[in-house]
Order: structure tokens, then sequence, then C-alpha cells
């Protein structure tokens, strides 16, 4: 018996074909397109997902990465990996010489993760970037829930959460003024799950700390966090070792870990899928101090 | 596990967002986090319930005002299917955002107050449903708990909406009696209407059978970029990358570039570094033909006995979407497929009244949320077919030359 051709795609492969057409889309329209890179699982399917749509050629943008100078190791390492095999021009945006430069101002209040926002702007406007692609989910928070795969952002940087441009089938529209530009998301649509099962399935390196390891970690406001010359114990905070992975990768003074055995893809994804708790609200400090945190860091400009 | 779109619609207090989130929330998509943050708002406010609309209200405007303002995607998965929400507002100043969220759906569900009846809203969310072609529509009477889940309030509502849409175009028409805030007949079928035979909204979302939808006869591929790699491993490869739009591409088919008319083999078909055997809709991927042709971003491939229409004269329906009307011999920007021109509007033959459905010939203008038969004329020939065979050759978006901002959605007739 022949079965016919049901000419469904997977969920994985639409998804796929859907951020493959943005990144062609903008590598078409906007003249000078770069990669935001954090290190983190998002941007390295990001990656992947650009050597796809321009394969055999090369990926034709640099990749941007905003250094707060408390990057774990192991996310510089694997991102060198991934420079390297892909013949990619890396650009990095070092948040402490843009305090250094007064392009940002330390007060010693303002968390590392606030300052990359000044930094990262900088860097557009330096490199007269016209469109950045970041690793944003709409499933990861309210905010980004609203916003659109092209996110227009003014002179400033800003996003105007009440002004944004109608976004329908997938006629992008990047229409830009001098000094404005363009945030572009082509993992929109993709949810963490659909992340995890992606890398699993086209096997793709990550950084090792999103596998289980041991750790020497501290408590604090609820989050185990990594021991670090940067991250100085406070009073009553004591160190443990524990056996724990990080599930989002950022400032290694806010981005807790949490206690997990699962040491092999296909044991993360069962783990993710088991989870009761937002990879966001489990690990991240800057998204905790407000409900409506990201929706401002967002409107300033953050990633 | 494939993938299915779908929009919601329906009015301030039709219980949309207590809906989705009640979706989210029993196939267990719904964090703990998430779930005691509004839990701890509903107890501040001092409501007797937990709210679940807390859930899709994004951003601090709207929590304010105490309605969405604009279109949010939201997404659970179940183990048949992972499901995209386009979750829009219900009332009349934003229709442009309920176009927004119907263009990329599959399936649109409308939502009403079992209490109310059909509403003016009700019949327009269907009128805009239908007129951006989405082939399944789904009707909710919601809040069948408050009319102590009568049945026939049920048939009454469904007998007069089954009479409303059959004037439109719905191929498939589902009835559904649920309480979002109870539970009925959202994933489980409900005992509390024992009458109801039909299954629940979850059961109908997760097998409603969309495959037969995706248009795979006519064969068109908008060229989207060239890939020319300059290195000395791939120095000859050119290679023409796109989106399928519709039918099934094979190695070997004869194919004809437009605008151009040269006719050439498909030589090959890549998949990032596998040569595939077949592409179909919606895959993205890079064609090579057996001939040196010139081909560029806004070309299109198709079969030389299968064309498009090839024209610089466009009729099509126009969702007009900012304040400043649209009017004769007004100057837009246009984008279709990968193809961008310069529109001319020429008239607008008619408004369309989306609650009465009739057609207002003496106006000659478009005003914010209205929609509209409308001709333009562009600088370049676009490459169409009718909306209702292809929805990707058939859209168009205009754009304001000056401010840059999306202005106007069209379906080409």
């Amino acid at each position: 018996m022949t079965t016919q051709p049901t000419y469904r795609l997977s969920q994985l492969d639409e998804l796929e074909a859907e951020s493959i057409h943005i990144f062609r889309e903008v590598v078409a329209e906007l003249e000078r397109p770069v990669l935001m890179f954090s290190g983190g699982k998002d941007s390295i399917v990001m990656l992947r997902l650009a050597e796809k749509a321009f394969h055999p050629a090369r990926i034709p943008f640099p990749v941007l990465q905003v250094d707060t100078g408390y990057d774990f190791p192991e996310v510089l390492a694997c991102r060198d990996s991934w420079v390297d095999r892909l013949g990619v021009r890396l650009l990095v945006a070092s948040v402490e010489e843009a305090i250094a430069d007064g392009v940002v101002v330390d007060d010693g209040r303002t968390s590392r993760n606030r300052l990359q926002i000044g930094t990262l702007l900088h860097a557009i406007e330096e490199n007269a970037f016209t469109a950045a692609f970041g690793g944003g989910r709409r499933d990861e928070e309210k905010a980004r829930a609203k916003e659109r795969v092209y996110s227009h952002r003014d002179e400033f940087g800003q996003w105007d959460p009440k002004n944004q441009r109608p976004e329908l089938w997938s006629l992008y529209n990047g229409r830009l003024h001098e000094g404005e530009h363009m945030r572009v998301f082509p993992l929109s649509n993709w949810t963490e799950l659909d992340i995890w099962d992606y890398i699993t399935r086209e096997r793709i390196e990550i950084p090792s700390i999103y596998f289980s390891h041991r750790r020497r970690v501290f408590e604090r406001d609820g989050m185990l966090l990594s021991e670090s010359e940067f991250n100085p114990l406070r009073e009553g905070e004591t160190v443990q070792e524990r056996t724990v992975r990080f599930r989002t990768v950022g400032d290694l003074t806010l981005t807790g870990c949490v206690e997990s055995e699962a040491a092999t893809l296909e044991e993360i994804v069962e783990e993710v899928g088991a989870s009761r708790i937002t990879e966001r609200g489990a690990t991240r400090g800057d998204d905790r101090f407000s409900e409506a945190a990201m929706e401002d860091r967002k409107k300033e400009g953050y990633f | 596990m494939d993938l299915l779109r779908f929009a919601t619609a329906g009015s301030v207090d039709d219980g949309k967002s207590t809906l989705i989130g009640r979706l989210l929330l029993d196939s267990k998509s719904i964090f703990e986090d998430q779930l005691e943050a509004v839990e701890a708002t509903s107890r501040t406010k001092g409501y007797d319930y937990t709210d679940l609309a807390l859930l899709t209200d994004g951003l601090r405007s709207e929590r304010e005002q105490g309605i969405t303002i604009d279109v949010a995607y939201r997404y659970f998965a179940t183990p048949k299917r992972k499901f995209i929400i386009a979750d829009t507002p219900g009332h009349v100043q934003y229709t442009r955002n309920m176009v927004t969220g119907a263009s990329t759906a599959d399936l649109g569900l409308v939502l009403v107050d079992a209490r109310q009846g059909l509403t003016e809203q009700s019949r327009r969310h269907a009128v805009i449903l239908s007129l951006l072609r989405v082939r399944h529509l789904v009707l909710a009477v919601n809040k069948m708990d408050l009319v102590d889940f009568d049945r026939a309030t049920f048939e009454r509502i469904r007998d007069e909406f089954a009479a409303f849409t059959a004037r439109l175009n719905v191929p498939d028409l589902t009835v559904i009696p649920i309480s979002a805030l109870q539970g009925d007949n959202v994933v489980t079928r409900s005992e509390n209407m024992p009458w109801y035979d039909g299954s629940s909204l979850l059961h109908h979302l997760e097998n409603v059978h969309i495959a037969a939808d995706r248009e795979l006869r006519d064969v068109r591929f908008p060229v989207q970029y060239v890939v020319r790699p300059k290195s000395d491993e791939y120095h000859d490869y050119r290679g023409y990358a796109g989106q399928v739009a519709s039918g099934v591409l094979k190695p070997g088919d004869e194919v004809m570039v437009l605008p151009s008319g040269l006719t050439s083999r498909i030589a090959g078909i890549d998949l990032f570094d596998r040569e595939i055997e077949e592409a179909y809709p919606p895959m993205s991927v890079v064609v090579r033909l057996e001939d040196d042709l010139d081909v560029s971003r806004g070309d299109m491939i198709c079969r030389p006995h299968n064309q498009p229409d090839q024209s610089q004269d466009v009729d099509a329906m126009v969702c007009w979407m900012t304040k400043e009307p649209l009017r004769p011999r007004q100057k837009l920007a246009i984008k279709h497929t990968t193809r961008s021109a310069r529109a001319v509007v020429k008239d607008v033959q008619y408004r369309l009244d989306i609650n009465t459905l009739h057609r207002d010939a003496d106006t000659h203008e478009l005003g914010l949320n209205e929609i509209g038969r409308v001709r333009l004329r562009t600088t370049q020939q676009l490459l169409t077919d009718p909306y209702e065979q292809n929805r990707v050759t058939g859209s168009f978006i205009l754009i304001d030359e000056a401010t840059g901002v999306t202005v106007g959605a069209g379906m080409i007739n």
C-alpha cells in the first residue's frame, strides 16, 4: 500500500522555514544587519538558522556581542567555536569600555544588564547598523507577546508598543528613516520547548553550563547564583556545591541556576517539558523587579 | 506534530481572555510563577475567583484600562498539535488588529455571550475572517452556565449565526456551547450539557483537518534572494532562495521565470546541505536552474502553462489602517510577495459595511478601519493570483512613503 504524501511540515520544519524567510528578507531589504549574540541557546539557534538561510554562502552579516564583563567563560568558549566554524565576523561591545568612555554611567546601583542597553545602542549607532537580529521569543514574557517580528526603533532606539506597525501575512515592512533601526526577531513564534527540540534534532553545540554539572553556588533572593569574584557574598550567604544547570545564560551576577540531573539534550527536553516555572521566572533576577520590568527595558531599547 | 494557527475574536466582555487563559492552563502551558502572580493580583483586587484574563493582558496600559489593545500571540501545545493563537481585541476601533491576526490564521474562533446572543461585533468578526479567507470558523457560545446550560438558547444562536454565515464564504463552521470560566466543553466534554453531542473545543482544534487548505496545484516561487557564495569551493553556484508560496516543485520540472518569460528546468532544490526531491509550501529552499538566466529578487518561478496574472492594474479589497483616509490619486508604496513598487489610487469603488454587507458606492474614501474595493495602478507589473485562490500571491501591504508606516492591507480580486 502506498500512502499519499501529506505535504504537511512538522511544527519545527514550519518554524524553521519561517525564520529562514525572515533572515533572507532582512538581508535583501535592509542594508546593514547585525546579529545580536548573547551566547545563549536562542542566539545559537539564530546562528544555525542564518547558516541555513545563506548556505553555501557565508552568513552575510557580522555578529555583535555585548560583553558585560560578567560573562560565563564556558559561554565565551562556545561563542568562539561557532564564530570560527562559520567564519563570521565578531564584534564585541564592552560595557566596561562604555563606562570608561562615558557612554553609560555606572552609578554602582544599576545592574550590568541595564547598562547593556546604552552599550548596545551605542554600538548600533557607531556601526550604522539598520537591522539587529534578536533571539527574543513571544512566549517568554507578556510584553514580548505583543512585539512584531520587525520591531521598529526610533532614533533613540526606543520601542513604542502603542504605535507598532501592523504586520500581516509574511509581508514585512522594513522602511526606515535616517538614524532609525529595526529589531528583528526570527524566533518570535518558537517556544522554549521548540528551541530545545530543535537543538536536539540538529545536535547543535551549546555552552556546557546548560547541562547538569557540579558547581559552587549560594542562595540569594530565592535563586541559586554561581560563586565568582564578581559575586561577593553578602552577610549570611554560604557557598555549597550542588548539581545544577542553567536554563538561561546572561550576566553571571544575575543569572541563577536550577538543581538538575539533566546531562543530555534528551534529558533537558524532558525536564523542560515537565517544568512548571518559566525560565525567566526561575532564573533571571533582571525580570523580577516589577511586573512590567521587561516592558520598561524594551521601551528603552533592550534586546 | 504539526502547527495550527488560529485567531480569536470577541467583544470585551465575551470572556475571550478567560477562554485563552483556560486553554493555556488546562493544557499545562501556564507556569506556576505566572499563575501565582495572577492569583496574587486577583486577591489584591478583591475578586472572588482567579481572573485568568490577567494572564494575557500584556502591556501596562492595557492592564490600566482593562482592555486588550493589540494583537498578542500565545502558544500552547498538546501531544497532537502546537497552537499559535493570534489574540485580537474585539472592540470596534481595532478592526485593523483583527485583520492582522486573521491574515495568518488557519482557523477563526469567534466568541459570543450566550445571554446576549449575536451582536454586531460577532457578525463583523465573521465577515473579516471570511474576507481574509480563514477557512475554518468556530463559534463558541460562552457563559452557558449563566443561562442554565439551556439548549434552546444555544440552538437559537447557532441557527442565527449559520444563517448569517451562509451569505459569506465559510466552508467549515462549527458551533460549540462552552463556559470558559467553569471549563465546560473547553478541554473535556461537559456533563452539564448532555444534549450537546459534538466535541469539546480543544478536541476540535486538535483534529480539524487543515492539510487540504494548502494550495498545491499552482507553482508559485517568489525569488527572495540570490545565493552566490563567491568562494572557491562553490565558484559557479547560483541559487534562488525563497519560500514556496504554492504548488510542488521537483528537480527536472520545466519552469518559467517571470516577468522575463524565459524557461529552464529545475537542476536541483537545496535545503541547507541536502538536495531534496520536492519542495512545497511553506518550505524555504534554494532552487537551482539548468540554464544561466538573469533572475533577481522580485521575480517569480512558475510553470510555463500555469502563470499568475501580470498587470499594473490591481483590483482589491483594502482594509485601511490609519487616520488619514485613503483617497483617489494618493500615492503609496506597495509590497507584494518579494516585489516592492509604487502605486497610485485610481478610485474607491465602494465601501463595504461589514455589519450589513451593504456596498456603499457613494463614498470615494476609506477611513480608519474601513474596508472597500479599490483600484490601483502600479509602477511595475505585479505577478498576482486572486486572494481567494492564493493567500501569498493574492495579498499586499500599502506603505505611506513619508512615514514608512503600513497603512493598508489588500486582498486581490
